[in-house]
């Protein structure tokens, strides 16, 4: 089916049918990447501007290096959050970005809900590279899309996502994009990282990794983010990594097609052993290259002409 | 107003002959390579690869192109085509590739194409094989091998039908909008 | 000078009036409130035909931010009155959260001059119950209720240290003025932006937990009862603290509360596409928080609507949802939304939402010569249409701000005009 929105925000707002138009699209764009020379015109002549209110280096990187390998002219402005308090407002940033005709601007901001607060006051296309504790709709993307290239069919499919889902906007994303696809979804952390309410989006809560992984088809482990914890939540990270951590011995009984995902960057030791990361049910590093056949696909979508001639290219 | 250009067994016979040609083009097997454009011009090239094969008695390395990232109306169209796959797997350097469309009309998507091709290596010779010509070019590309020529006018329509795709192999030319 | 209304449908909660009747003003106080027709013996310098209309007692608004002294870019003493008259509110209580606080004599007098001279509405000020709102030491409160404070409050934060709160109850006795408090644990709030619950979950903002409200009512209410003291609950909003102060006035303690058009009309639904016109303290609650503010509102266990109006600028809005200001408008879309939910939708007898904008809020502040048409009362009234159905504009309202979460509603009730101890301080065109 064909795209038709200006933004990629969420997956919440997404149908089940335009998740999978932007994974068949992703799938053509894997290929690209194979190639000796790793370069398509598509966005030939379109500016992106990769604005980034949070400090990132796998997602911005991800999202540039996708850029120019659709041939898009690329502006990478980072704001540290100091000079946000002080200095212009978000709008004013970006109204002055606008200026120079951009096409697409990728945002990242530590506030949720600012890519839709852009998006109703701007012309170019926004993509969500994470807000808050809100969304990460690329990163749920990619990580369904390296299951659906796993597992197939995701109907029926049952996904464990484990750690600080109170905290986590992957989470949020992936349990949208997984529902969505018909895949069970069970969140399992300790009570105080699981957000209120959460059951309403369809998922079930575990407590017990061990129970949890025993029936997952994957596991997807969030990284600890102790840095937006504004209380303690738990008592220690060892305590944590004893309960919640997933290691050797945790999956030593488990089937050899569990897959085990994690959005870097990885804490070793904390929510992943090193030798569970690098091990035989690891998928990390396939979501990584997929990653970057997605947000080809995100941002060929949604960089769409606008104007109305759609008469298709004579043959 | 519906009008039949080409029956399946004509279609049938006119690929033999095609493939024939192409043999003659290109009397190293050894370097010929067959593209196919997405969406049909992928069947037809997998058929034509598969009698060439047969008569060389060794297969044929055949590709598919898809051309919608190359497009020069990106920029103008409402909503972004679908993109479908692209698999060459194989590097064309010193190949002699032959380029497989059903229909040629204006040029633009074999141009291209052509810039397509060139990011997966230097061929030695492309040539260009289409089912149908029905002319009206606005570049200045020309095909190497045809299966029909046909003198058509802007509104009309040339439909190429393949079994794989679409259940049926027919070749019809069509009037105004219909469908 | 005599003012005559007449033909109007008078409802006066503290008298129990409910019918077709007349008004008769003298000099700025009301010399004649009775059903039927006026007296021929009357001999009025002006008639007012209120034909169609309702007549009520002003309206008394318990929760206004006026910003004035020091943020007067959001709104000064004459904008908030402005927007009172136009709202029908003939009497509001303006909070001391300003720059500097209320909480010196002078202040208080500065507030009263600039109040007159505008010479629109009554204001009376609230006090602060510790000194500069720091919540470490009392503020002069016997200086602050001399110079005329209807009441004490912190508000925009509570009292968080019980004994303060406590000395606050027992000390304001001496005075008669009740505490108001803005019952929120900041402890609990933990930096959040909205109701914790599905929707905080959904939108990944942080939460704000209605326990944080139920602990600091359920102190009050036992810090209250303790001291014999009066407590006001300021824009109650959870299930279990409406409970609390049901509970509370059975066994008699000095409990009132108030309840903003917002909280009893809107949910954290509305915060859906994060439109920072629906953020405020406390925030929107869920559905069966709003619910039981409803039953609240009916049994008699909430006295006052409020409306906590909270200006703040465009620039204050506009910008994402964490960094946007609390607060919202409320003045002039007020009577339209309690008239519509509570009346028109709900079951509320007219009578009983008359009783929540005067006399209830009259009660709280000791003003007994307000909220009432009753002969020898300060002739405050508000004559409005209930039938008038159209679509709240912000645009077009008197206050400077526009941070309003009811625009674009289609409601019923428009406010005709409002008089001001006898003369007519604002009239719909």
């Amino acid at each position: 089916m064909a795209w038709t929105k200006k933004d990629l925000l969420d997956l919440e707002y997404l149908t089940a049918e335009e998740i999978t138009t932007i994974l068949d699209t992703a799938r053509s764009f894997y290929e690209v990447s194979t190639r000796t020379i790793k370069k398509v015109p598509a966005l030939r002549g379109k500016t992106v501007v990769n604005l980034f209110y949070e400090a990132s280096t796998r997602t911005r990187a991800s999202f540039e290096i996708a850029e120019k390998r659709l041939s898009a002219d690329v502006l990478n402005v980072n704001v540290s959050v100091s000079s946000v308090t002080k200095g212009e407002t978000l709008l004013d940033t970006v109204k002055n970005l606008c200026a120079y005709k951009i096409d697409v601007i990728v945002i990242r901001h530590s506030v949720s809900g600012s890519p839709l607060y852009l998006a109703r006051n701007i012309e170019a296309s926004v993509i969500n590279a994470g807000d808050g504790a809100h969304e990460h709709p690329t990163q749920a993307l990619l990580d369904i899309y390296t299951l659906r290239e796993r597992l197939g069919e995701l109907k029926g499919r049952q996904i464990a996502i484990v750690g600080d889902i109170a905290h986590s906007r992957v989470a949020r994303s992936n349990i949208w994009g997984l529902t969505k696809l018909g895949a069970k979804v069970t969140v399992v952390a300790p009570p105080t990282l699981v957000p209120r309410d959460i059951e309403r989006m369809g998922v079930a809560v575990s407590h017990r990794l061990d129970e949890a992984i025993a029936r997952a088809d994957a596991v997807n482990m969030l990284r600890i983010q102790r840095e937006r914890e504004k209380q303690t939540l738990f008592p220690s990270l060892r305590e944590y990594s004893k309960l919640f951590g997933l290691d050797e011995e945790k999956i030593k009984d488990l089937p050899e097609g569990m897959l085990v995902m994690h959005p870097g960057p990885i804490n070793r030791g904390v929510e992943i052993s090193g030798a569970v990361a690098d091990g035989p049910h690891s998928v990390i590093l396939e979501q990584v290259t997929n990653g970057l056949a997605v947000r080809m696909a995100v941002l060929f979508l949604v960089a769409g002409g606008t104007s109305l001639h759609p008469e298709s290219l004579g043959t | 107003m519906k009008q039949t250009i080409a029956t399946a067994a004509a279609i049938s016979s006119r690929l033999i002959q095609l493939s024939d040609d192409v043999r003659a083009a290109c009397p190293d097997p050894a370097r010929l390579v067959l593209i196919g454009i997405q969406r049909r011009g992928v069947e037809l090239a997998q058929r034509m690869a598969a009698l060439i094969a047969a008569a060389h008695a060794a297969p044929v390395p055949l590709g598919s192109l898809d051309i919608t990232v190359y497009r020069d109306d990106l920029s103008m169209v409402a909503q972004q085509p679908i993109v479908h796959s692209t698999n060459i797997p194989f590097s064309l350097d010193g190949m002699h590739v032959v380029l497989v469309d059903d229909v040629l009309h204006t040029g633009r998507t074999i141009r291209a194409a052509l810039d397509a091709l060139m990011d997966f290596g230097r061929p030695d010779i492309v040539r260009l094989l289409v089912l149908v010509d029905r002319g009206m070019r606005e570049l200045p590309i020309q095909p190497d091998l045809t299966g029909w020529k046909l003198s058509t006018k802007a509104g009309q329509m040339v439909r190429v039908r393949v079994k794989e795709l679409d259940g049926e192999d027919v070749v019809e030319l069509l009037d105004g909008n219909a469908n | 000078m005599t003012l005559l209304i007449k033909n109007g449908h008078l409802v006066d909660a503290a008298q129990k009036l409910d019918g077709a009747g007349y008004v008769f003003i003298k000099d700025g106080s009301i010399a004649a409130s009775a059903p039927g027709t006026p007296p021929a013996s009357l001999h009025p310098d002006d008639v007012i035909d209120a034909r169609g209309m309702l007549v009520t007692p002003g309206f008394i608004d318990l929760h206004v931010h006026l910003r004035e002294p020091g943020q007067e870019s959001k709104e000064t003493i004459e904008s908030g009155c402005r927007a009172a008259v136009a709202g029908g509110f003939a009497s509001i209580v303006c909070m001391p959260n300003t720059v500097p606080t209320i909480d010196h004599a002078s202040i208080v007098k500065f507030v009263h001059l600039e109040a007159q001279r505008v010479g629109l509405a009554n204001v009376f000020p609230a006090g602060t119950v510790s000194r500069d709102r720091e919540g470490k030491e009392l503020a002069d409160i016997g200086e602050l209720a001399t110079a005329g404070v209807v009441a004490l409050t912190d508000d925009g934060a509570p009292v968080m240290d019980a004994g303060l709160m406590l000395r606050a109850l027992e000390y304001a006795r001496m005075f008669g003025i009740a505490v108001m408090d803005h019952c929120e644990d900041p402890q609990l709030t933990n930096f959040g932006v909205m109701n914790e619950g599905f929707y905080s979950t959904k939108l990944g903002l942080r939460g704000i937990p209605s326990v944080c409200e139920d602990v600091m009512v359920a102190r009050d209410i036992l810090l209250a009862e303790y001291t014999g003291g009066r407590i006001h609950i300021q824009h109650i909003s959870t299930a279990h603290a409406v409970r609390m102060v049901r509970e509370a006035k059975q066994r008699g303690v000095h409990v009132t509360c108030e309840v903003t058009p917002h909280h009893f009309s809107l949910t954290d639904a509305a915060l859906s596409d994060y439109d920072t016109n629906f953020k405020m303290r406390p925030p929107l609650r869920a559905e069966e928080d709003r619910a039981a503010l409803l039953r609240g509102i009916a049994d008699g266990t909430i006295d006052a609507i409020a409306t906590d109006h909270a200006p703040h600028t465009d620039t204050d809005k506009n910008v994402e949802f964490d960094y946007a200001a609390d607060g919202v408008i409320g003045l002039e879309s007020a009577l339209p939304v309690a008239y519509t939910k509570l009346v028109k939708e709900g079951a509320l007898p007219l009578m009983r939402l008359v009783e929540l904008l005067t006399c209830g809020p009259a009660a709280i502040i000791g003003k007994d010569k307000k909220g009432t048409l009753r002969p020898g009362a300060d002739a405050d009234v508000t004559i409005w249409n209930p039938n008038a159905s159209y679509t709240i504009d912000a645009g077009a309202f008197r206050s400077k701000a526009r941070n309003c979460p009811f625009h674009g509603w289609a409601v019923n009730g428009k406010v005709i005009r409002t008089i001001v101890a006898g003369e007519t301080k604002y009239e719909a065109v």
